[in-house]
């Protein structure tokens, strides 16, 4: 039982730093192009990570229903790696149709 | 004692859903302002599974964390699909 303590401790240290990049992307970025960046890869490896750890914990005391609630977490992955590249997309989406322009290295100091 | 790692996860959560936050209502544009909640919304979904955890009840707070991630990517797409030909909306002019 402590080396899934252990694993599970690392997993969440590794989801906590992806998303402390993801949101110091989002706040830093210059552009609303580039901020997208951050904000649709680290969160969706973050969340994996994290909900990685969070089914590993759930099977710490093994039974039947467990092993069900934790399939149920695997699907939360499942869905995350589908509706958060398509969310990153659709808002892309809609700033390209609005004429956003992409910054560039001219508009530096803006 | 792992009780007391998730809090402290789950607190460190809240820290980066609060810079979050500062996108979310100082963003120049629409869309700045929906990348905000985007991030928001998918650090919440684990903040649930946390909080489940800790109060023991994972199998409950599972079903909420599932019906909340479907939710946020609903409202997510449907901003983005209302605000895509509006252009006076936007605070700021497209850079010239």
């Amino acid at each position: 039982m402590m080396v899934i303590n252990v694993v599970v401790i690392l997993l969440l240290i590794c989801g906590l730093v992806f998303f402390t990049g993801g949101a110091l992307g989002i706040l830093r970025f210059p552009d609303f192009y580039s901020r997208l960046h951050p904000a649709g890869k680290m969160d969706t490896l973050g969340s994996f990570l994290m909900v990685l750890a969070v089914a590993l914990s759930n099977l710490n005391d093994f039974s039947w229903a467990a092993v069900l609630t934790s399939l149920k977490i695997l699907l939360i992955i499942v869905f995350i790696f589908i509706l958060n590249p398509t969310a990153t997309h659709a808002i892309v989406d809609a700033g390209f149709r609005a004429g956003m322009r992409p910054w560039t290295k001219k508009d530096r100091g803006k | 004692m792992m009780v007391n790692v998730f809090l402290y996860t789950a607190l460190f959560l809240c820290i980066l859903m609060v810079a979050s936050l500062y996108r979310s209502v100082f963003g120049p544009t629409v869309l700045d302002r929906l990348i905000g909640v985007n991030a928001i919304g998918s650090k919440t979904v684990i903040l649930l599974l946390l909080i489940g955890l800790i109060y023991g009840r994972l199998d409950m707070f599972v079903d909420i964390a599932l019906a909340y991630a479907l939710l946020n990517f609903v409202a997510v797409l449907a901003a983005a699909r209302y605000f895509q030909k509006r252009k006076g909306l936007y605070e700021e002019p497209p850079y010239k």
